[in-house]
């Protein structure tokens, strides 16, 4: 019995292959196989032959079958270990995009910067009015009280739309700011209100620093009591929250046709090395015009203003892109170099939200 | 607005220094647009004695002097012919920066012998044009700075020039006195009182005035008188000093006269030479038609109703805008007519605008001139007229009176507070207002007549807030109108251009923003470039059309960028497109263009030219991104920039297009200068129908748990039939049990006929109540075949 055991023992090590196994597999444990045979020898033994023999034969069947096994598990990983071998792939091959594999889209930065304006003023309770971006002359300029004569009208480099034949109206105009978009918000509402109107505007200018088009946010919030303190508070909160650092503001006296008391708002900011650095340092950096709203304005907007009184801002939006994003020239924000687009631009998924940061 | 701080001096009684009276101008609304101080570039400068001057030993031109300087003896070479021992000069030891050379000194040597300095010359300090030598000083100490050395007997040569700007409500701000106000109201110093006395004519003036009647609402006020026997010629010194300090060119005495009050108290005069002047003078409102050869050699034709200033001969002065050049006084002028007077505002800007010209008395008039100090005005020039040119007044002739500006406001000494925050005692608000000239009579505060912007309560907070500084303001907190979180604000057509944008940018294509107006030519390749969104003013003739569509500015941007070597494009737009010039005509577009391949050579072997079935897709999930029905029907005969046979509309239903999308017109492309393939698709978010059910809540999800089957059918059809027509039939063969139909593949050729094409497509069968039996599929399969062939005339393919 220990020949069988050391003989199928050793030839189930030697063989090579699955169908070499299957052969000492019936050699020795199949119907007709010496252990099998030898365990049917056992019915012809005597009751004490058969009690040493019976456990010694079943071990034996028990021994080989596992050896069997664990063969058959060895020769299996042998073969897959040298599929795998053979499988081998280049993996540094760049990877294969799905459909077009056009480099990644990107979205401009006037209209990231436009949702991460109006997810701050959002939570400021500021909702989002738009107007037409041709407009007439009254919402443009009368309303905002810049009357036909008003040198402002002068300085501010409007285009006119050309007038027909006949047509004896004034021209319209492209809006030279958004604050026609007041005067529309506040008949449509009335007070109180707190809006935003970003959007692009118009002026014939066009140098280092100047594009005909650009584009601005304006801000309006009508109620019984705010105040240029609110106006300072609210800027504050606001850039704060922008460039993600504490920024301060100074208030300097101005004039705006539009408001009264007016102010020139500067950003806190450094001037090391010739780059601006925002919320450090004790530089000041002139970013917006701002004030109360000019009881003239309130009363084209249909407002009364012995019962209501807030302020407007108004500021250029490529202008804090700019800043925020270290972004040296303007105009080329609408030259649509694919290169500068995707430098400058952001991914699809980056959504500006409160929570997340910008 | 240019002044000097000597000038500024005249008028304000003050120690402070210029950096800080720059800051307060600032701060009070008169922004500082430059300071020039010229000290500043001589800071370094120090007087040296010459104690001996030899020739040097290599150069017969130079000298090698020993100069006693601040740090002791120096050697310093020179070459000026007045450099000699037991003058006085200006040194510049080593380092110091010359401005007039643009250079740093530095010790070296000069053929041969070492020079430790510099002795400077006028022109080198930009002191003035002087170069034959250095500098020698009548008086002053080795070592004392030569820029107190000047400030000291010299100060018009450092005088330091402030530039502010002036916003168009403070006209006042374009006088040095009225600067000089606004200090003083701030406690930078105390304004000086004015000299206001008249002056007695000695005979009448010979030259009369008169307004017609008709002319009186835009020329209400004229004052004049003849000055004899005057002399002109070169102003003095002073004058001239303080003229180029601030830009402007000395002429004349007595044109230097009139430039000094136009600065000094925003009074701008006009002096006639009486010798030319024909009887006396009229204002009156033009015919039309008459002509005048102006100061600035340009010719002038009056429309009727412009003011007028003419004499016996005819017209002599566009009113308070430029004088007549036969009129205008010259160097021999023995006998000057002086005019100061008022005209209305609008007048002038209506009469500048019309006749297109710009001079400072018309900005200034335009702003508004002190119409208290018309006469006044004549007083004070003609007593400077009488000091530096001489001559015998006559009595003053006047005509008209000043407009009456008088009206109150009530000063609610809460109401800045209220306004702007600020808490400011009551008495240092009068206090405020009394110091910039208003008279306060009880709680009403009297405008001063040089401050036309004044009109109305709030003017009066603005004025004490900003003499207080609004830099006192400390921000307080605005509440949320609304406590808690906060709602949405967009709206559904903002989101939808949110959604869009980030759609577009997920699939590839990078976002552009583009001018919103195109040069005529492109635009009318897209229907536009029409008068009605034609710029009166373009900037340019490439911007002279509002665009009608974001395709053509997609379109220019890749020729730009294929200049540039990048020719595989995927750019889009989210913006206003214009069908008209009125306020509304605008819509949202979203548009999006791709050019060249789909991507770079690929390993993978992915690289093909892009096809109007990426911008389909494209399209599509866009629409989906924005709530589009999923059902859409495919349409062509969309507009003349598509290819014709390579377009589709997205429609629901014929007349309700949601989009575009194809290969654009290869003579669009080529009229663009764009090199093909290019493909695109166009969308309007707003035709998209709103969602009916308001409600966050989904339908309930109805789920088979029996089997579906799918079926694969190929006919042989005739080419032109769509692939939409076979599907569609399809469908239509058992609307319960079909779910779903897609085309899986096509092929022409091979053992088709000509004109011949074969279309494969999937049927998937869905069974709801109960699993269907081989016969019943069978008989859907046959439904199937007998729809399709009854729509196309097609055939199963065997």
């Amino acid at each position: 019995m220990d020949d069988l055991r050391a003989k199928y023992l050793s030839r189930i090590g030697d063989a090579s292959d699955e169908a070499a196994l299957e052969e000492v597999r019936l050699a020795a444990i199949g119907k007709k196989g010496e252990v099998s045979l030898a365990m049917r020898e056992l019915g012809r033994m005597t009751a004490e032959e058969r009690q040493q023999a019976g456990p010694r034969l079943n071990a034996l069947k028990a021994e080989i079958t596992s050896a069997l096994a664990a063969r058959k598990a060895a020769l299996e990983d042998a073969g897959l270990e040298a599929r795998l071998a053979e499988e081998w792939l280049d993996v540094t091959l760049p990877g294969r995009r799905s459909g077009r594999s056009v480099a990644t889209g990107s979205v401009h930065p006037v209209s990231q910067v436009w949702e991460e304006c109006t997810a701050i003023f959002a939570d400021m309770g500021f909702r989002v009015a738009e107007g037409p971006q041709v407009e007439s002359d009254w919402y443009n300029f009368d309303a905002l009280n810049i009357p036909d004569h008003h040198p402002a009208r002068g300085e501010m480099d409007t285009f006119y739309m050309a007038r027909a034949d006949g047509d004896t109206r004034p021209p319209h105009v492209l809006r030279t700011h958004t604050s026609p978009v007041q005067i529309r918000a506040m008949q449509e509402t009335g007070a109180p209100i707190r809006i935003i109107c970003p959007g692009r505007v118009y002026r014939a200018d066009y140098d280092q620093t100047h594009t005909p088009m650009f584009h601005q946010i304006e801000g309006l919030a009508l109620d019984r009591d705010i105040s240029m303190a609110n106006l300072k508070w609210v800027l504050e909160e606001f850039f704060s929250a922008y460039f993600g650092k504490s920024v301060k503001t100074r208030f300097r006296a101005s004039h705006f046709p539009f408001t009264e008391p007016s102010a020139e708002v500067d950003i806190q900011c450094s001037w090391e090395g010739g780059t601006v650095k925002v919320g450090e340092g004790d530089g000041w950096l002139e970013v917006l015009g701002s004030g109360m709203v000019h009881p003239h304005v309130l009363r084209a907007g249909g407002v009364d203003p012995a019962e209501w009184q807030g302020f407007a801002f108004g500021m250029g939006i490529d202008r804090i892109a700019m800043l925020k994003y270290g972004i040296p020239d303007l105009r080329a924000f609408f030259d649509s170099d694919l290169r500068w687009l995707r430098h400058y631009g952001f991914g699809a998924l980056s959504v500006p939200t409160l929570r997340g940061g910008f | 607005m240019k002044f000097t701080l000597s000038w500024l001096k005249d008028h304000l009684e003050t120690d402070a220094g210029v950096a800080a009276i720059a800051e307060a101008l600032t701060d009070l609304g008169l922004e500082v647009e430059d300071v020039t101080d010229p000290a500043a570039a001589l800071r370094d400068f120090r007087l040296g004695h010459v104690t001996a001057a030899e020739k040097h030993p290599d150069a017969d031109r130079l000298r090698v002097c020993t100069v006693e300087t601040a740090d002791g003896p120096a050697q310093i070479i020179c070459g000026a012919p007045n450099a000699r021992a037991g003058i006085t000069v200006v040194v510049a030891s080593p380092g110091t920066y010359i401005p007039g050379l643009d250079t740093t000194i530095q010790v070296g040597k000069i053929r041969g012998v070492e020079s430790h300095g510099m002795m400077a010359s006028e022109r080198e300090l930009q002191l003035s044009d002087a170069h034959e030598g250095i500098i020698e000083l009548p008086s002053g100490e080795v070592g004392q700075s030569f820029a107190d050395w000047l400030a000291e007997h010299r100060p018009n040569a450092i005088d330091p020039v402030i530039e502010i700007a002036i916003t168009p409500n403070r006209p006042d701000a374009l006088g040095v006195r009225g600067i000089a106000r606004d200090l003083a109201a701030r406690g930078l110093g105390t304004l000086k009182p004015e000299e206001a006395a008249a002056v007695a004519g000695r005979f009448p003036s010979p030259v009369g005035a008169t307004i017609d009647g008709d002319a009186l609402p835009l020329a209400p006020h004229f004052t004049g008188r003849l000055i004899r026997g005057v002399t002109n010629g070169p102003s003095p010194a002073w004058l001239q000093a303080r003229l180029t300090a601030i830009g402007l060119r000395p002429i004349s005495a007595l044109v230097d006269i009139t430039n000094f009050f136009t600065v000094d108290r925003n009074r701008p005069l006009h002096v006639f030479d009486a010798g030319r002047l024909s009887g006396d003078l009229r204002v009156h409102l033009a015919r039309g038609g008459e002509t005048l050869e102006a100061l600035d050699e340009r010719s002038y034709t009056f429309a009727p109703g412009m003011v007028a200033i003419s004499d016996a001969a005819g017209v002599q002065s566009i009113a308070g805008i430029m004088g007549g050049a036969p009129t205008g006084v010259e160097d021999a002028t023995t006998d000057v007519f002086v005019e100061s007077a008022w005209w209305d505002p609008v007048g002038i800007a209506r009469t500048g605008r019309a006749l297109k010209v710009n001079s400072d008395a018309r900005y200034r008039f335009e702003r508004g001139v002190d119409p208290a100090w018309t006469r006044a005005g004549l007083e004070a020039a003609t007593r400077m007229i009488l000091d530096l040119c001489g001559g015998e007044p006559s009595e003053a002739v006047e005509a008209g009176a000043a407009p009456d500006h008088a009206r109150a406001y009530r000063l609610d000494a809460a109401r800045c507070a209220s306004l702007v925050g600020m808490e400011i005692p009551e008495a240092t608000q009068r206090g405020t207002l009394e110091a910039l000239g208003f008279r306060m009579e009880g709680d009403m505060a009297r405008v001063p007549s040089w401050r036309p912007d004044v009109q109305g309560e709030a003017d009066l907070v603005e004025e004490v807030a900003r003499v207080a500084s609004l830099t006192r303001l400390v921000p307080q907190p605005m509440p949320r109108a609304e406590p808690g979180v906060p709602a949405p604000i967009l709206t559904p057509g903002q989101r939808a251009e949110q959604t869009a944008r980030r759609s577009c940018a997920a699939l590839g294509y990078n976002e552009v923003v583009s001018y919103s107006f195109i040069d005529g030519a492109s635009a009318a390749l897209f229907d536009g470039g029409t008068d009605a969104t034609r710029l009166d003013n373009p900037i340019s003739s490439e911007m002279s059309h509002l665009r009608p569509d974001l395709l053509p500015g997609l379109l220019q941007a890749a020729a730009r960028n294929q200049k540039r070597g990048q020719g595989d494009l995927a750019l889009f737009e989210v913006g206003a497109v214009f069908h008209g010039g009125e306020p509304g005509d605008q819509r949202t577009q979203v548009a999006a263009l791709l050019t060249g391949r789909t991507g770079p050579k690929d390993v993978h072997g992915a690289s093909r030219p892009v096809d109007p079935f990426d911008v389909k897709a494209d399209a599509e999930a866009v629409l989906a991104a924005l709530g589009a029905p999923a059902k859409v029907q495919i349409l062509r005969e969309g507009a003349a920039w598509w290819h014709p046979g390579r377009h589709g509309r997205i429609c629901l239903g014929p007349k309700k297009t949601l989009g575009v999308f194809g290969e654009v017109h290869p003579k669009v492309l080529r009229a663009m200068g764009v090199r093909g393939p290019a493909v695109a698709f166009a969308l309007w978010p707003a035709e998209i129908p709103a969602p009916r059910r308001a409600a966050a809540a989904r339908p309930a999800l109805v789920l088979s748990d029996l089997q579906a089957v799918e079926r694969d059918f190929a006919f042989v059809l005739d080419a032109g039939v769509e692939a939409g027509q076979v599907v569609a039939a399809a469908q239509g063969a058992d609307k319960a049990l079909i779910e779903e139909v897609r085309v899986f593949d096509q092929f022409t050729g091979g053992a088709l006929g000509e004109g011949q094409k074969s279309l494969a497509i999937t049927v998937r069968i869905q069974p709801t109540d109960r699993t269907l039996t081989d016969a019943q599929i069978e008989a859907v399969a046959q439904k199937v075949v007998a729809k399709v062939s009854a729509a196309t005339g097609g055939t199963l393919r065997g």
